[in-house]
């Protein structure tokens, strides 16, 4: 019996944590007069797609998916080469000071990016970065890979020694033994760091809120963000802009949910 | 991490793979963050020279209202992201882990940690859309409900009512983060030896014996873990106060890295935005540093 009841209670609560993206995707098929007469609760008749595409349109959100799968993307392949270079010296390689090192990649990591953005933004402006996705994707770049250096040092750590060993007989200099050995060996750990690394920057918004200031420019949830920041938008609308906000972000998740699941395992237990 | 007699001997030639990584994180991590610093000693409206006035910043901060205001909002926020999603996040896990797990299948657990987790993988920015869209006063989903099962009276300007509107951050944060902890303990609870079960069993231990004398203490790691990401996440929550709330009603709602974001970009007050941010740095940094020492006793 009390196996039943905590069932349903967990499948209670479950549910309970899905309420909100139903609500959503209901309201985003509606009609503005279904849901001016209805309210949001009321099923819709049918499935109106007008107000997704008129949001689609009037945010040109095609391009702002794209704009965000070219940072995401370009910093989740950036940012595991650095720190592939940084593990394998730090790991394998265990350069003096190497504690010291990890514990600066550590702090890296930890700042808020409140104590980085003015300096940033000056930067930027500066070299003539500001209000480029390139700006977005180095700094990304390096805040993804001081996380990645310090994982991947752990992982590397107990790399088998024989085996760099052996590659050193057979007369591989470093940079054969990283890309011919390490790197194929540690490809489970670098596919996760990767879809981490990506998802992460995908959900970004501080700093890209600061720093794209132009619409062209601008990834999904700062248009989104900013939008709402607005209030221009009706109901309607607004559960459409929600929704195509939460698509992206349920694709990824059933895509990755396996790398992703072992993933979280392997950053909390050292 | 003993090095001794290792057998790679050119140990120096390892180096050159640090100088990208290093000069990146010297071009983009440290030299802003060591500008931030300088900064907050100066006043500078972002445009000209900065002008240097020592530790006035940190003075006028003293006496802030607004800033003291909004640390003590930071710490309700670490109590819905941290405390509270940690105890939650504590008894979800074992209910699925030892109940629905065990008796249902390891299927049917995967399936519903998946839908709690879910929620985690929203752009939070998006989760604040979602929200501010249910919320709202007119015609939101919330208050519609309440008045459909006729309990009008508990409709409320959920975002937009001084006294409520921290409250209501706060259940969306908790919502937002729940799944985390469910999943690390979940998978924590996998790692321990299962004849630690059985021997209190035999011994005539409840389940809420089993649970606080075994699975706890056995999967303390993961709870350091989530306590310290957590809270550091608390600390530095910024786009869901921007999409929510912008700090108000009435600075009800503001933070922190809010209030920093405010002095750097409308109100133009670079230094104070700047000493605000090295503030809360310093305490974010201490704040781990304490968690890791303790964790590392804990160990021993």
């Amino acid at each position: 019996m009390r196996r039943h009841a905590v069932l349903w209670s967990m499948i209670l609560l479950a549910a309970a944590m899905l309420v909100p993206f139903v609500i959503v995707a209901l309201n985003a098929v509606k009609t503005p007069v279904e849901y001016s007469t209805g309210g949001p609760l009321d099923l819709p008749d049918g499935v109106s797609l007008d107000g997704i595409i008129a949001f689609w349109e009037r945010v040109d959100f095609g391009e702002k998916l794209w704009n965000s799968v070219v940072i995401s993307g370009s910093v989740a392949v950036l940012a595991v080469v650095v720190s592939v270079f940084n593990a394998y010296a730090l790991g394998i390689g265990r350069v003096r000071g190497r504690l010291w090192i990890l514990v600066v990649f550590l702090i890296a990591n930890t700042l808020p990016q409140e104590a980085l953005v003015y300096p940033l933004y000056f930067l930027a402006n500066e070299v003539g970065l500001y209000d480029t996705k390139l700006a977005v994707i180095i700094i990304f770049t390096v805040i993804q890979a001081a996380f990645g250096t310090y994982l991947l040092t752990s992982t590397l750590g107990g790399f088998p020694r024989e085996l760099l060993e052996a590659a050193r007989i057979d007369g591989a200099n470093k940079w054969q033994t990283l890309v011919r050995i390490v790197v194929p060996i540690s490809r489970p750990t670098l596919g996760v760091l990767f879809v981490f690394f990506f998802i992460w920057t995908w959900n970004e918004f501080f700093l890209p809120l600061v720093l794209l200031i132009s619409n062209e420019n601008q990834t999904v949830p700062v248009a989104l963000g900013v939008l709402q920041g607005q209030r221009m938008m009706d109901a309607t609308m607004t559960s459409a802009s929600a929704l195509l906000g939460v698509i992206p972000a349920i694709v990824f998740f059933l895509i990755f949910q396996r790398a992703l699941t072992r993933g979280i395992t392997a950053g909390a237990v050292k | 991490m003993s090095v001794v007699r290792s057998p790679i001997r050119d140990r120096g030639s390892y180096l050159w793979f640090l100088v990208p990584g290093g000069l990146l994180l010297l071009a983009v991590i440290l030299v802003p963050f060591g500008m931030n610093v300088g900064i907050s000693f100066t006043e500078w409206s972002g445009a000209g020279a900065p002008e240097w006035i020592g530790l006035d910043n940190y003075v006028r901060l003293m006496s802030d209202a607004t800033f003291w205001a909004s640390f003590r909002h930071n710490v309700g926020l670490v109590v819905a992201m941290a405390v509270l999603p940690t105890l939650a996040g504590l008894v979800i896990a074992a209910a699925l882990f030892d109940f629905v797990g065990k008796h249902f299948g390891s299927r049917h657990a995967a399936v519903l940690r998946a839908c709690i987790y879910l929620p985690q993988v929203l752009p939070i920015a998006v989760a604040g859309i979602v929200w501010s869209w249910i919320l709202a006063p007119q015609g939101g989903a919330l208050n519609e409900v309440l008045r459909a099962v006729g309990l009008d009276s508990l409709a409320q300007n959920w975002l937009g009512d001084p006294d409520l509107a921290l409250w209501t951050v706060m259940g969306v944060m908790l919502w937002v983060q729940v799944g985390y902890p469910v999943v690390i303990f979940m998978a924590g609870m996998q790692r321990v030896d299962p004849s630690l079960h059985e021997a209190a069993e035999l011994d005539g231990a409840s389940w809420w014996g089993r649970f606080w004398h075994v699975t706890v203490p056995q999967i303390r790691p993961e709870i350091f873990v989530v306590l310290l990401t957590c809270t550091i996440a608390a600390l530095k929550v910024f786009a869901p106060i921007y999409v929510l709330t912008r700090g108000g009603p009435g600075g009800s709602t503001n933070v922190p890295s809010y209030y920093s974001f405010q002095n750097f970009f409308e109100k133009t007050q670079v230094g104070y935005g700047a000493a605000i941010a090295t503030v809360l740095t310093v305490l974010i940094l201490v704040l781990a540093t304490v968690f890791l020492r303790v964790q590392n006793r804990g160990e021993r």
